[in-house]
């Protein structure tokens, strides 16, 4: 029967100032909001790394030059080490793509836009970076061996570039150098950490005589025939490669397969995800914090109340009781609007990530605001409880 | 027939060392059942730390305080709540109604701790507001009543679980000549129907209600007067 009566004594308390209920409740709400949401954004940007990495198959490794150390003779990763790659001596290597890059400025009339990455490749690049055409056409082999003077462009550099104009068939001037649009991508979305539309490629030629020079390539990307295939190619690339560039020791240059770069993207997001999160969690920390000090408060200035309820015979533990719902209640109310506020949120778009909702952190942030209630709400409540009757009826 | 409140060597000290106050002295009292006794002394006489110790409030420094026989020294503040609850209907000099309910609410109070049902304790709350004059103000809030209308929902509220006595330290202190009129009439009544008051005050006129008046100086009891 108890219990029920003291639960209406807290809610009576609660109602009897909704203003300072209501604040308190907002800064639980806004810890429990701001934990969901931002694991969320933490899981949705990893996600989406995933997605990035996963789109370019499950066959793909990727060579890239290792820096040079000190006193040690690195060579760079040439053109022709790429074409060294294909050949009788890796029967699983269907492709080897040289790739170079770097950042450009591009211009068409008035308008001026820095592309986040210029690539020079050759048409395989498509192929092996899941990119589909939207408008005109890939350039060929042909524009290659030509080294023609001809881009395709991502959808940011073609919306940026070009407003309401259809770019094909365009001049633009990369640093000052005129290359005529032959193609738009297809967009593919940010991938939370850089803009996937923010780029434009161009045959290796081009952009080697234009923008890069002759020096070392920025990868090169390795297609085998397979995904079972895979380590039987990355081993005859080795080999290839330890032979060209007379490796004993350490490599010069780095192998990745799509596994390894996933697992190295993610930690980079795991640490993100964790950054976030613990900013959450103290802003939920900050929230229980406010409770302690509003049922402090609340206690003081009700303490002849407590004193009255004891004269008339409530136990210590029905004040204790109060209290401690008092507390369990307001921090209950704002971890459900939190989770409310937490998972409407997550359904826009944050940043350009789409967040990711993690169910068990909802569970965990609900949770953790209840107790927050219990812990931060027994200290005052314990002390409401402890006052002699007397001692509570003099207090001014 | 044993009395309601025997109190034997009753001893109360504030603080310690030189800066010791000895509010009681060694202070003797019996009160029987059914009577009505007034307690009168200047003040700092330790009047009201003696009613805080009958009704429960405060525990004394020394020596033995039997309620209805039984000894509350042994009595952890678990049972002594209980006591409270059961045993003793205090009225305090400044009301002490708790603030934002009603009156029906404030006298079903020690109801609720006591574990009375809902419909029950309404029913008695509503006699005991009844007893006091205050049936149509059930719903009022104590910043909605007068000081005298005040006093009397705390009589209710101290009588509505009815007690073995009815303590009230100076329950016409703040009250203007009528309202003290009828509160003194209702524990007139009260006492009539075979409830022991026991009240403090420095009114002579109040103390005329008592069958007798009890006089504390400096901590004991000075003389009784019937």
């Amino acid at each position: 029967m108890r219990i029920f009566e003291i639960a209406a004594f807290a809610v009576r308390g609660l109602t009897a100032n909704k203003m300072r209920s209501g604040l308190t409740t907002l800064g639980i709400l806004i810890g429990v909001a701001s934990v969901i949401l931002l694991i969320a954004v933490g899981n949705g940007a990893s996600s989406a790394v995933q997605q990035s990495i996963a789109g370019l198959g499950t066959n793909i490794l990727t060579i890239s030059p290792q820096r040079a150390q000190p006193g040690s003779t690195a060579k760079p990763l040439t053109t022709a080490d790429a074409a060294a790659l294909v050949g009788q001596d890796s029967p699983d290597v269907r492709y080897a793509s040289p790739v170079v890059s770097a950042q450009a400025t591009a211009g068409y009339g008035d308008t001026t836009h820095d592309i986040g990455q210029f690539v020079g490749s050759d048409p395989r690049y498509f192929d092996t970076t899941n990119s589909a055409v939207a408008q005109g056409n890939l350039f060929s082999d042909n524009d290659v061996q030509q080294a023609r003077k001809v881009v395709v462009i991502g959808s940011t550099v073609a919306t940026q570039l070009f407003p309401g104009i259809d770019p094909i068939g365009k001049s633009m001037l990369v640093n000052n150098i005129p290359f005529t649009v032959v193609g738009v991508l297809a967009a593919k979305g940010s991938s939370g950490l850089q803009d996937a539309d923010d780029l434009a490629v161009a045959p290796l030629t081009t952009t080697q005589n234009a923008l890069t020079g002759y020096g070392s390539l920025t990868q090169i990307v390795v297609q085998a025939r397979s995904a079972d295939a895979l380590p039987d190619a990355q081993a005859q690339v080795t080999t290839i490669l330890n032979g060209r560039h007379k490796i004993a020791g350490t490599a010069d240059y780095r192998i990745l397969s799509q596994d390894q770069l996933l697992t190295a993207r993610t930690a980079t997001t795991e640490t993100f995800t964790v950054l976030l999160a613990s900013v959450a969690a103290i802003s939920l920390l900050v929230g229980g914090i406010g409770i302690t000090n509003i049922m402090l408060v609340t206690v003081t200035e009700r303490i002849r109340e407590i004193g009255i309820r004891k004269a008339v015979g409530a136990p210590r533990s029905s004040i204790l009781g109060q209290f401690l719902i008092e507390a369990t209640l307001l921090s209950l109310f704002g971890g459900a609007l939190g989770v409310a506020a937490g998972v409407i949120g997550s359904r826009f778009t944050i940043a350009g990530i789409q967040p990711v909702l993690v169910p068990s952190s909802v569970l965990l942030a609900f949770a953790v605001s209840a107790l927050i209630g219990l812990f931060f709400g027994s200290y005052p409540a314990s002390r409401a409880a402890k006052l002699r009757p007397i001692e509570a009826l003099r207090h001014e | 027939m044993s009395p309601v409140i025997e109190v034997r060597d009753l001893r109360k000290t504030y603080g310690s060392g030189d800066t010791a106050v000895h509010a009681l002295r060694g202070l003797d009292l019996t009160v029987q059942k059914g009577e009505y006794i007034a307690i009168m002394g200047a003040s700092g006489s330790g009047k009201s730390t003696l009613l805080n110790i009958l009704g429960c409030l405060d525990v004394p420094s020394g020596g033995k305080y039997l309620l209805d026989g039984i000894d509350t020294g042994e009595f952890d503040e678990e049972q002594l709540s209980l006591l409270r609850n059961r045993k003793i209907g205090f009225v305090f000099q400044s009301f002490n109604l708790v603030p934002r309910t009603t009156a029906l609410a404030n006298v079903e109070l020690p109801l609720v701790y006591a574990g009375v049902r809902r419909a029950q304790r309404r029913e008695r709350a509503l006699a005991a507001l009844d007893l006091v004059g205050l049936a149509d103000r059930t719903h009022h809030r104590p910043n909605e009543l007068s000081g005298g209308q005040q006093q009397r929902v705390a009589i209710a509220r101290a009588l509505v679980t009815s007690p073995a006595i009815v303590l009230a330290d100076e329950p016409t202190g703040n009250l203007d000549t009528d309202s003290s009129r009828e509160v003194l009439g209702i524990l007139d009544r009260l006492n009539a129907s075979g409830r022991t008051v026991v009240l403090i005050t420095h009114e002579d006129e109040v103390a005329a209600h008592a069958m007798r008046t009890v006089r504390v100086v400096d901590g004991r009891v000075a003389g009784v007067l019937v």
